[in-house]
């Protein structure tokens, strides 16, 4: 609170980015926890909610006659743009915001003031909703192959792992021990997925200390001991998800990679995915496509191929397909470490389960197979997604890489998955929004220091809560692409990768399908099974009226259902847009080089002021065909389905210092 | 000529047909004037006696042959981008098999097509034909206005031999004036009305360029046409589908522009679109790195890139909706043309209309518009889509500037999912149907052609058998409802999209595409049908399709 310089400042204007020459004027407000935009239009009175948390970037830019630029970029992938009138406002906003978007404490986070109003037993309730004990369960372990080991306990043994881990049954506390002291940050081999099919199983660790020479007996057992652990195999699979030169250059300091002669029955195997450095300037660079202002389509298509990040989704895919591959079909088990194990490492592990298993295609699934891979085996979450202030080279969009993945295969399997694209942007948005406890922290360890679970909310409850946004309306259990190994085509499929509009420029409402088929097989869904109810209801009464022989009152209700039917199908048809500036897409009009001479044969430019001067309806909403774009993507309360909708609902709970 | 005498062998046995996505299957290839034919035999993976290949010869556009001392293998690439393998016991036979293939794939003449052969015994000649005259869609614009007229100033197709013969132009413009008018357009294709927008009363015209000519020659009657096409008091907009200095380049060779000076009222715009030999490339590359399966996730996307074919498609996106725009928010008439005024310029007033107008965006509308904006106006299909992008011959006047709008359409279809009543299925057919079919309906150059061949009376029409209620089915959109609005699409790049479905349609499987599909359908149908009367039973069920053997859908053309 004491960072706020300036709680309000008024005349500011909020820039439209898909044509500038939109602007809407407003008052900005900065609150402990938001920035919030109201517009002065006196009937919407429209407003912008961000989160601190969300902002990754504040840029002032410099004064022009009209006022003070400040681009705020936010790591939901929305942006920003405001002039305020005054530079010294404009500039007390910046430092203020600069202060705001780096707590460099956890009690600062927007889950510590959050309170949606629910009482302790419910937030108990809701931290229990995934519980990873019962996943194990389900697996199938602890069994004849598989413990549990109490040997971190106290995470003595491994500080980033949690405090139960699953491990051979062969494998005792001295050679776990003996293994971690072997192993990156003590991350020794643990167990993340079992199959109970053929005992085959996914296994994750950090990589071995073995320098150029070193060996340690109890690693090669406890390689061992996962072996054996699989009776249907007398090899296992070490996967490498890196870069071999990047492996072989760890050998120097003192790390690396398993040689194959001093394990018994292993397969050793790389696969290139590259540091969170280079997928850091990946996204950067892909993201500095998506701000282009009306690109060509070669300016686009350059420059996503030169930001590679397709090509780096695709190297994760390509694990992930291999590893289930092994498991399923091989029905070998797998070792799989990068470097300390917890990035490359969880995106692999968990892409290969989601393919493996079709309970991770499920809601309640995806859930605790993000807090088995993601939260409980300590993946960074404070230091990739910049919760706290803190080193920006440990900043790179992991899962973002695994939620995308996800959505890749949605889009190859449209049926496979119980959730849609709105579950996962809603859930990428929320890991950076630390609205909810859920990613809090680095490890299991700090967040039970901190007591998340009594002081914090669980997103997962609030998700599910809210589960019917989240449904795929193609998804049944009993179809066949909802059984068992999803199998990704792998050759040729370099064009089954595609660019991520929904999520990457998901704030641009303009560049979207007009119409959601999602809901509205959704709501074609819930009508059925209303009709469906409600004529069963009938049926019976039918028979009962029947038996009385009273037979005149049914033909009432029916009618009445039919009426509901036709509202749901006109309901959906109302469906409306604006047309962009499209000729501003129409390169080279000759009035642009009026030097030319030649004075009667240089045509006219049919910019949008010109259309303007003669056509209100271009930048008004007031008609019918606009509206969508503009009442749609920022106001949180009119914002139907974005993320930014939580924390419009929850706004009276946020704590306003101002107004 | 005698089709017998270009055929060099008639029938193979034990030839070993393959292609993506299926079992390699053996049978005896045999090959008739019009098709290539492969039926399984006994011990082969398919059921005896099987047809497995039933392939129409004129859908060939390479034929690639391997010889070896004691067999041989073809390749045969198809108009429709399928790829087949033969392989084939004797190098006398497939050497053979080859040549008979070549010749009988490349017969020019068009009477001697398979449509003036083909008789199914379900169809009668002349249904079909007259689905869609002009006659009707004028009538819909007589009940309300009086200003325009239908015209037989062309009725022998002297006037322009690429219109057809009625035209609507202002009912205060005589045909003299027309005649001379016509003069003053390269291939005499002057100023007619391509749409009538109910909406606010404003057309969309079409021509060709002026002939203006380096001495700046000037037409009063042109003038005069084009000015009694406005309201008093009311300014036009002209898009010119090439750039301005193309526009200005095109005086040198009698061609040109409207100039400010001689046509006041109406204003000039720019949207350069592609056409001809570099769009026809732009297919064969980007065919080709669909086709490329070594690429790497790099490789692709630059390729894509180079291809071009995405960027033709936001042109092409974007100057219709340029149109578009001018009319529904500028209220103001529109006269699209290019240079000759049978390829962009039907692109964009086509385009436009399935934009402006819910009409077009239905099944039987959108045929209608394929029938006014494209066949009757004057697209040369029989040129442009001589050769796919496969082909080996030299590039005459080929170029997919029809399968550019198809895409372009398919485009629309994504973006409003509920806006247009057919499916992709029904694009995929159309694009297959102008490279080759059993259907008249996309021979020829003109309608002056047409009469001249006689199609109408001697070739089946391709709508009435799109029209059949079991086709029809087919191409259904199951999330179709009626919109009024105009679509307004989104034409940033990262709106656009490949279209897989057809580019990859022979190189991924679409598996899981078509089981979402299916299960919308389900869902869809049974929302239907839950209220008790299932009164939505418009289409019958039934009637197998007896002129497709089986697993035709897969390989055969259609047909």
């Amino acid at each position: 609170m004491e960072h706020i310089r300036m709680p309000k400042v008024e005349n500011v204007r909020l820039i439209d980015r898909i044509s500038s020459r939109k602007a809407v004027l407003g008052t900005l407000y900065l609150t402990a926890t938001h920035v919030i935009f109201v517009e002065n239009v006196s009937e919407t009175r429209k407003e912008t909610w961000v989160l601190h948390s969300q902002i990754s970037s504040i840029e002032k830019q410099a004064t022009t006659a009209t006022g003070c630029p400040l681009l705020i970029r936010c790591k939901n992938f929305q942006i920003i743009q405001l002039i305020i009138p005054q530079e010294r406002d404009c500039h007390d906003v910046y430092i203020s915001l600069i202060r705001l978007a780096r707590p460099v404490k956890y009690e600062e986070l927007y889950c510590f003031s959050f309170n949606p109003k629910l009482d302790k037993e419910e937030r108990e309730q809701g931290w229990k909703l995934v519980g990873l004990k019962e996943e194990y369960n389900r697996m199938g372990v602890p069994n004849n192959y598989w413990q549990i080991s109490d040997v971190n306990r106290d995470y003595q043994v491994c500080d980033s792992y949690p405090a139960e881990v699953y491990v051979p049954k062969s494998a005792t506390a001295h050679v776990i021990v003996g293994s971690s002291k072997f192993r990156s940050r003590r991350r020794f081999p643990a167990l993340s997925y079992y199959c109970k099919d053929n005992n085959a199983s996914i296994c994750r660790s950090s990589q071995p200390l073995s320098g150029f020479s070193a060996r340690c007996l109890e690693d090669e057992q406890m390689l061992q001991a996962i072996r054996k652990a699989n009776p249907g195999s007398n090899f296992i699979y070490v996967v490498d998800t890196r870069p071999k030169l990047n492996a072989m250059a760890n050998r120097a300091a003192g790390k690396g990679y398993e040689n194959e002669d001093n394990y018994s029955n292993i397969k050793f195997q790389f696969i290139g995915i590259e540091n969170i450095h280079v997928m850091r300037s990946s996204l950067q660079k892909m993201l500095e496509v998506c701000e282009l202002r009306s690109p060509s389509m070669s300016d686009f298509l350059w420059g996503l191929e030169n930001s590679g990040w397709l090509k780096h989704i695709k190297a994760i895919m390509d694990a992930g397909i291999f590893i289930a591959k092994a498991v399923a079909e091989e029905g070998v088990s797998v070792l799989v470490h990068c470097s300390d194990g917890w990035d490359r490492t969880a995106q692999v592990c968990s892409v290969a389960s989601l393919l493996l298993d079709p309970f991770y295609r499920t809601m309640k699934g995806f859930m605790v197979l993000i807090e088995k891979d993601w939260v409980s085996f300590g993946h960074k979450f404070n230091h990739r997604y910049g919760n706290l202030d803190g080193d920006p080279k440990e900043i790179s969009p992991v899962i973002d890489q695994f939620i995308e993945c996800v959505w890749q295969l949605m889009e190859q399997f449209p049926c496979a998955f119980e959730f849609n694209e709105r579950f996962l942007i809603h859930i990428q948005h929320h890991i950076y929004s630390c609205q909810f406890g859920n990613f809090l922290c680095n490890s299991q360890k700090e967040r039970r220091e901190l007591k998340i679970q009594e002081r914090t909310y669980s997103l997962w409850a609030h998700l599910w809560k809210n589960r019917a946004d989240y449904m795929n309306p193609l998804y049944r259990e009993d179809h066949s692409q909802t059984q068992g190994t999803l199998r990704p085509q792998t050759a040729p499929c370099n064009f089954l990768y595609k660019f991520w509009n929904g999520m990457y420029n998901r704030f641009e409402k303009g560049m979207h399908p007009r119409q959601s088929v999602t809901d509205y097989l959704m709501a074609v869904k819930e009508e059925t099974q209303q009709l469906e109810e409600e004529l069963e209801v009938l049926e019976e009464r039918l028979a009962e009226l029947k038996k009385v022989q009273l037979n005149n009152r049914k033909q009432n209700s029916k009618q009445q259902d039919r009426n509901k039917h036709i509202e749901l199908s006109t309901s959906n048809n109302s469906i409306a847009n604006t047309p962009q500036d499209y000729s501003s897409n129409v390169k080279s009009f000759p009035s642009r080089s009026p030097s030319q001479g030649d004075e009667e044969d240089s045509a006219l430019i049919l910019t949008q002021d010109n259309l303007k001067s003669s056509d209100p309806d271009l930048s008004a909403t007031s008609d019918q065909e606009s509206g969508v774009e503009d009442l749609s993507c920022r106001s949180p309360s009119g914002g139907g389905c974005l993320p930014s909708e939580d924390s419009g609902k929850d706004s009276d709970e946020a704590v306003f210092l101002t107004v | 000529m005698e089709f017998a005498e270009l055929i060099k062998i008639a029938k193979v046995e034990n030839v070993q047909l393959s292609c993506p996505g299926l079992l390699p299957v053996k049978g005896t290839l045999c090959i008739t004037s019009h098709h290539l034919l492969l039926s399984s035999q006994p011990g082969g993976n398919g059921e005896q006696g099987m047809v497995e290949l039933w392939l129409l010869l004129r859908n060939i556009d390479a034929v690639e042959k391997r010889v070896a001392s004691s067999s041989g293998s073809i390749t045969l690439k198809c108009k429709d981008l399928k790829v087949l393998q033969l392989e084939i016991p004797g190098m006398e036979e497939c050497l053979n098999i080859s040549r008979s293939i070549e010749a009988l794939s490349s017969v020019e003449s068009v009477m001697m097509m398979y449509p003036f052969f083909y008789r199914p015994q379900s169809m009668k000649l002349k249904d079909g034909w007259q689905l869609y005259p002009l006659q009707h869609y004028y009538q819909q614009i007589a009940t309300e206005t009086t200003a325009w007229r239908l015209s037989c100033v062309n009725g022998e197709f002297t006037v322009c031999p690429s219109y057809p013969a009625a035209v609507i132009v202002p009912t205060a413009v005589d045909d003299n004036t027309l005649k001379k008018a016509a003069r003053f357009h390269q291939g005499g294709r002057f100023p007619i009305l391509s749409y009538y927008h109910k909406k606010n009363g404003t057309v969309l015209l079409r021509s060709s360029q002026p002939l203006i000519g380096p001495n700046r020659k000037r037409c009063p009657e042109d003038e005069q046409l084009l000015s009694a096409a406005l309201n008093r008091g009311e300014r036009g907009f002209i898009i010119d589908t090439r750039s301005a200095q193309a526009a200005k380049q095109a005086r040198m060779m009698g061609g040109g522009t409207e100039s400010k000076s001689s046509y006041p009222c109406w204003r000039r715009l720019h949207g350069p679109l592609e056409r001809g030999r570099p769009l026809q490339e732009s297919f064969i590359k980007l065919v080709e790195a669909c086709n490329d399966t070594s690429l790497s996730m790099d490789r692709w996307l630059s390729k894509l890139e180079s291809s071009k074919w995405l960027a033709h498609l936001k042109g092409a996106l974007s100057t219709a909706c340029l149109a578009a725009q001018c009319m529904e928010r500028e209220e103001a008439c529109v006269l699209v043309h290019g240079a000759e005024g049978t390829d962009t310029t039907l692109l964009v007033t086509a385009l436009a209309q399935v934009i402006l107008d819910p009409e077009c965006r239905t099944l039987t509308g959108f045929q209608g518009l394929l029938e006014r904006e494209w066949i009757k106006a004057g697209h040369p299909f029989h040129f442009r889509c001589a050769r796919s992008a496969y082909s080996h011959a030299r590039l005459k006047q080929e170029a997919p500037i029809f399968l550019l709008f198809l895409d372009c359409v398919w485009q629309l279809g994504r973006q409003f999912p509920f806006s247009l009543e057919f499916n992709e299925h029904l694009l995929l057919v159309l694009f297959e149907h102008t490279y080759a079919s059993s259907y008249g309906t996309f021979l020829c150059n003109s309608e002056k052609e047409r009469c001249l061949c006689e199609v109408k009376e001697k070739t089946h029409s391709l709508w009435s058998w799109l029209n059949q209620p079991s086709q029809q089915k087919k191409h259904l959109n199951p999330l179709y409802t009626y919109n009024a609005l105009v679509i307004w699409p989104s034409v940033e790049p990262q709106s656009l999209q490949l279209w897989q479905g057809l580019f990859l349609r022979w190189i991924r499987s679409s598996q899981y595409l078509d089981e979402a599909w299916a299960e919308i359908q389900r869902l869809v149908t049974s929302c239907e049908d839950a209220p008790e009367e299932s009164a939505g039973d418009r289409q019958c069920h039934s009637q197998p399709d007896a002129a497709h053997p089986h697993r035709q859908t897969q390989l055969g053309n259609a047909g």
